[in-house]
């Protein structure tokens, strides 16, 4: 199938739904592509509405989200947007021919089962929200079955309605622990503690209020009334030093550490009992795509690779607009705020019409970049592994593995470490440990830099492909 | 709207699933954390991302290899074998 | 100012790298600079066959061979550390008319001392279970092997420094130093990191040895011809040997035995599935072609059926160093005294790098090399460009190893 468009937009989370419903609404035809089976993302992500109407339980924003999707669905029974769900872009390509579409999308059926036709999407202009994923810092034991991403326990629950264990730790850092940990009481499950490496004593309020966030204070308020209800445990500055097995995860080793993140001798703990532990140091943007198609980036507060946009959230490359967390980590509304300013944007690329709410935006960004300060990954965590901790779980290659070849070869970044110890070459290609091997690359207490992270955020292939489905590219 | 459960089958045994559920949640749910083993370690491997980023979860699902467990939503009928 | 060094190497690819370390082998006094890492270039886009069924008969033929003989003596206790694999290449025709080709180039080959074997049909299917029912038979040639090259180049500069050479990173060379007596005799390299005096320069910059040799006044036409590479997700042993399609040899003469393979399809001891590699001249382009994608796939799977259902996880293009006849440049350049390159290897460089280092530190030294090494004279190309454009000329999409 071949579809045509004035504006391709990628992903249909916050960012996604927001740029589709805004340029359409500016008159454009929109081809909207996303892995997903209905419209959400990771944020508003809820069970098939087939089964379950979705009611916005355990929700925020949900009033914004009835709102975009009724502008959504309204604009497709006009037929002016062009939903392709379930599928998921392995390739973006400029075609850089005068005269036809600038941007083409290749796609894959997510699922195989699920019957989507692999369609091209040609378009003028296109609008990447891919979002992110959570950010993994290796410690040894968390490749034991029963350990997950903290942000994956809570799409977990949000698309099934069930929990995917009984006692839980959740450990990591910055603020998103907080709903996922209530997320899971909501839902019956034990939480045991939450771990938070730094101290951002009673920051969220604070902040909030500081940088002109209010609702940030209330998201706050709110999860501490559910923490109380629930009696979770907070404990700030602690880590999970071990996820102890043997052939799933049946407890943790926890313990202070200090503003370095080293561990403190003497508070070490243990929790046992424990079927699931979550894990979450931030959010990796996905940043194939925009890389593949030539952006200029730049490294974030939080240390991730984002890419450049300008006040209209154009990229470096005309035509090709970012928005949500490839612009860099920064929540739901700021996703939406980008979003609308993008679609809107992309729709008339020539008109100077000015930017709704640039200091809304403007506002979000300085709200973000004070949590991930207040949110560091700690200086000091790769003193927590020891050298047979695994750092790339697709490859099984360890922390000793890398330490070796990045002291006896001078592998420095990422590639390098990739294509000396296979860490990255596995079948999520490096999404999962590259942040960790370039953490490794760089030495201890360093973090790569924004050569090394676009080094790793080089897939070609931003998703797999059947060979059969190339073998009948028409081309 | 279909809300009556779905069986499947995982390595051949029936299991029950809450309709709209994850082939990845409904094995979760009953207890089954793992249903893949390394290549190089032949270590056990369930969900991990839980989004369909780290391709932990693979499974065979009706004959069709490296499924990710948590993105296939559980369908009547639906054979699902681990490797 | 640097200490000064007997040669100083340009290039951390594999062909600096194995240049370094026989050098230091030697004895003599080395500097390695590259302007990244060790394996930062080609050698890091590439496929680590070496490759014997695919050489054109003469110099070319006889590089591979003698290289092939320092893998397996000089380099023998390190093969671990870059995974050497002997494991033997197969030619596979799946046409009457190739299929003659086929046996036509085996008997030149022969004759010329290469280990080939004829496989019929019954043969062919037991040494490949999995091969296409179309084929109807191949060459095997138990010579063929492979390397990680990444592992190969950046082993080789650990090894050369082990011996007392010196690497230094991150430190492009920006010119030439020059003598005002000896005819401006290149005496060092400049870069940002300061110069770097030596006895002898050698140019091992692969794709970019063109621009570092008009850095020095002369000129070594080496261009850049891309490929890609696909790679599959990882699977239990499929594919035992590396596998090409003979189809090719339909257009070669009978007296011109060179084998041109379409792509090579291999086994990895990771579990994934190579498949290369095309080979187009687009300059630098860095763009990804769905056309070359769609040709791989194809020609993939007309050799192999059963990779149709299965996924390609990435793919990665190199761009190969090639000079216009197709020979790599080796040796000392007489038209600026003090500079020596080894560039050009194009398709066949991981093979020929372990050969060409060995000879040219033996050069080096002022011993006469075990292999003549005039058919690689950098000079070759004259003022007017190519003498021997004979193949490969073509401006279209071809496969080949
Ligand atoms: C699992 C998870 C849970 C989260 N929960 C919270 C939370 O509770 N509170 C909070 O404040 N923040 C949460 N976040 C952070 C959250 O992602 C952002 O705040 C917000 O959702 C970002 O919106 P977005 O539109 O940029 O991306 P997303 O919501 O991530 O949407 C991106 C969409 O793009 C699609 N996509 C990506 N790549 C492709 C491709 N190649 N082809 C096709 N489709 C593609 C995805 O399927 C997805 O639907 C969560 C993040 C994750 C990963
Ligand atoms: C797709 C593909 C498949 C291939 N398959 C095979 C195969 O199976 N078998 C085989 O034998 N060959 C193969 N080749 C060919 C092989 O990769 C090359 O011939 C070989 O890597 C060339 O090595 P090199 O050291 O000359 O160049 P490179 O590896 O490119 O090294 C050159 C080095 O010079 C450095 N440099 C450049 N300019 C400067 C400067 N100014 N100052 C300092 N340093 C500088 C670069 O950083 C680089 O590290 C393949 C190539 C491709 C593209
Ligand atoms: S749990 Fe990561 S892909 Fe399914």
């Amino acid at each position: 199938m071949s579809v045509t468009a004035d504006v391709a937009v990628v992903g249909v989370g916050p960012a996604g739904l927001a740029a589709a419903v805004a340029a359409a609404e500016a008159g454009a035809r929109v081809a909207v592509v996303d892995a997903g089976n209905q419209p959400g993302g990771q944020f508003w992500r809820h069970a098939p509405e087939s089964v379950r109407e979705a009611d916005g339980h355990g929700h925020h924003g949900w009033s914004t989200y009835l709102d975009l999707r009724a502008r959504f669905d309204a604009a497709r029974g006009a037929g002016r947007i062009t939903y392709l769900p379930g599928l998921q872009v392995w390739m973006a390509e400029r075609t850089g021919l005068p005269g036809s579409a600038e941007f083409v999308l290749r796609t894959t059926a997510a699922v195989a089962s699920s019957g989507a036709a692999p369609a091209t999407v040609a378009a003028d202009r296109l609008v990447l929200c891919p979002g992110g994923y959570d950010r993994q810092l290796p410690v040894p034991g968390w490749e034991l079955p029963g350990v997950m991403a903290a942000g994956g326990i809570q799409a977990f629950i949000k698309a099934n309605g069930v929990l995917p264990g009984k006692r839980f730790v959740i450990a990591g850092t910055g603020p998103f622990l907080l709903p996922v940990a209530a997320g899971i009481a909501e839902a019956g499950g034990k939480v045991l503690a939450v771990l938070e490496s730094s101290s951002p004593s009673a920051w969220l309020p604070h902040l909030g209020a500081a940088t002109g966030v209010p609702e940030k204070a209330l998201e706050g308020a709110e999860y501490a009334a559910v923490f109380a209800k629930h009696r979770i445990p907070y404990r700030t500055r602690s880590i999970v030093t071990e996820v102890l097995g043997p052939d799933k995860a049946e407890g943790v080793r926890t313990a202070k550490v200090d503003a370095d993140g080293r561990v403190r001798p003497g508070t070490e703990r243990e929790y046992a009992d424990v079927d699931v532990v979550g894990f979450g140091w931030g959010f990796t943007p996905q940043m194939e795509l925009p890389v593949a198609l030539g952006v200029e980036t730049r490294l974030d507060a939080d240390g991730s690779l984002v890419g450049v946009v300008d006040e209209r959230q154009q990229s470096s490359v005309p035509g090709l607009y970012l928005a949500g967390e490839v612009t860099g980590v920064g929540g739901a509304t700021l996703a939406v705020l980008e979003g609308l300013a993008a679609g809107a944007a992309a729709a008339r690329p020539d008109s100077h019409v000015p930017v709704k709410q640039p200091a809304a935006i403007a506002r979000h960004r300085r709200f973000a970049r004070a949590m991930h300060h207040a949110h560091p990954v700690p200086a000091a965590w790769q003193d927590w592994l020891t050298p047979d901790t695994t750092v790339c779980r697709c490859e099984e290659v360890t922390a000793g593995e890398i330490t070796e070849a990045r002291d006896s070869l001078g592998a420095r970044d990422i590639r390098s470490l990739k294509s000396f110890t296979r860490a990255g070459m596995g079948w999520c290609q490096g999404r999962v440990c590259g942040f960790a091997a370039g953490c490794l690359g760089a030495g201890p207490g360093e973090m790569p830099d924004a050569g090394s992270l676009a080094s790793s955020a080089k897939r070609p292939l931003a998703a797999p492909v059947g060979i059969g489905e190339l073998a009948a590219l028409d081309n | 709207m279909t809300t009556q459960p779905v069986t499947i089958s995982f390595d051949g045994r029936p299991l029950t699933a809450a309709a709209g559920q994850s082939v990845g949640a409904a094995l979760a749910s009953q207890g089954i954390t793992a249903w893949r083993s390394t290549r190089k370690g032949g270590k056990p491997r369930g969900l991990f991302c839980g989004i369909g980023v780290c391709f932990d979860c693979l499974v065979t699902v009706d004959g069709e290899p490296n499924q990710r467990a948590c993105l296939v939503e559980a369908c009547e009928g639906m054979e699902v074998e681990g490797s | 100012m640097s200490q000064s060094s007997d040669v100083l190497v340009i290039g951390a690819g594999v062909i600096g790298a194995a240049t370094a370390y026989f050098a230091a082998q030697q004895g003599q006094s080395v500097t390695v600079l590259d302007k990244g890492l060790p394996a930062s270039g080609t050698s890091s886009a590439c496929e680590g066959n070496i490759l014997v069924s695919d050489k054109e008969l003469g110099p070319e033929l006889e590089l591979t061979r003698y290289s092939l003989g320092v893998w397996h003596n000089d380099l023998e206790e390190h093969k671990k550390l870059w995974e050497f694999e002997s494991k033997g290449g197969i030619i596979v025709a799946s046409r009457e008319s190739s299929l003659a080709s086929l046996n036509r180039v085996m008997a030149v080959q022969n004759s010329y001392g290469v280990d080939v074997e004829e496989l019929d049909q019954a043969a062919l299917r037991e040494a490949e279970p999995h091969i296409s029912p179309e084929a109807l038979g191949g060459a095997s040639y138990r010579e063929d092997c492979q390397v990680q090259p990444m592992l190969v180049a950046a082993h080789l500069v650990r090894l050369a420094t082990e011996a007392g050479a010196r690497f230094i990173a991150d430190t492009p060379v920006t010119g030439f130093l020059r003598s005002a007596r000896d005819g401006g005799r290149v005496t060092g390299v400049r870069t940002p990191r300061g110069d770097f005096p030596a006895g002898a320069v050698v140019n091992c910059t692969g794709t970019w040895a063109g621009e570092l040799a008009a850095m020095a006044g002369v000129e070594v036409p080496v261009l850049p011809r891309r490929g890609f590479v696909m790679v599959t997700e990882p699977l239990p042993p499929m594919v035992h040997h590396k596998v090409y399609a003979a189809e090719y040899i339909d257009n070669v003469g009978s007296s011109d035995a060179g084998l041109q393979a379409s792509p090579v399809v291999e086994g990895t001891p990771a579990g994934s599935i190579l498949i290369g590699s095309t080979r187009e001249r687009v300059g630098f382009d860095r763009k990804v072609s769905t056309a070359a994608l769609g040709l791989l796939a194809r020609n993939a799977t007309s050799l192999f059926p059963f990779l149709k259902d299965v996924k390609a996880i990435r793919h990665y293009h190199g761009f190969r160093p090639y000079c216009p006849d197709h020979l790599p440049v080796i040796g000392h350049d007489d038209r600026a005294p003090g500079l020596w390159h080894a560039a050009g290897h194009e398709g066949a460089g991981i093979g020929l790098s372990a050969g060409t280092g060995k000879l040219l530190a033996q050069a080096l030294a002022g011993l006469t090399p075990d292999m003549d090494l005039s058919p690689f004279a950098p000079a070759r190309f004259g003022e007017f460009g190519s003498v021997r454009h004979h193949r490969n000329s073509e401006h279209r999409e071809e496969a080949t190893a």
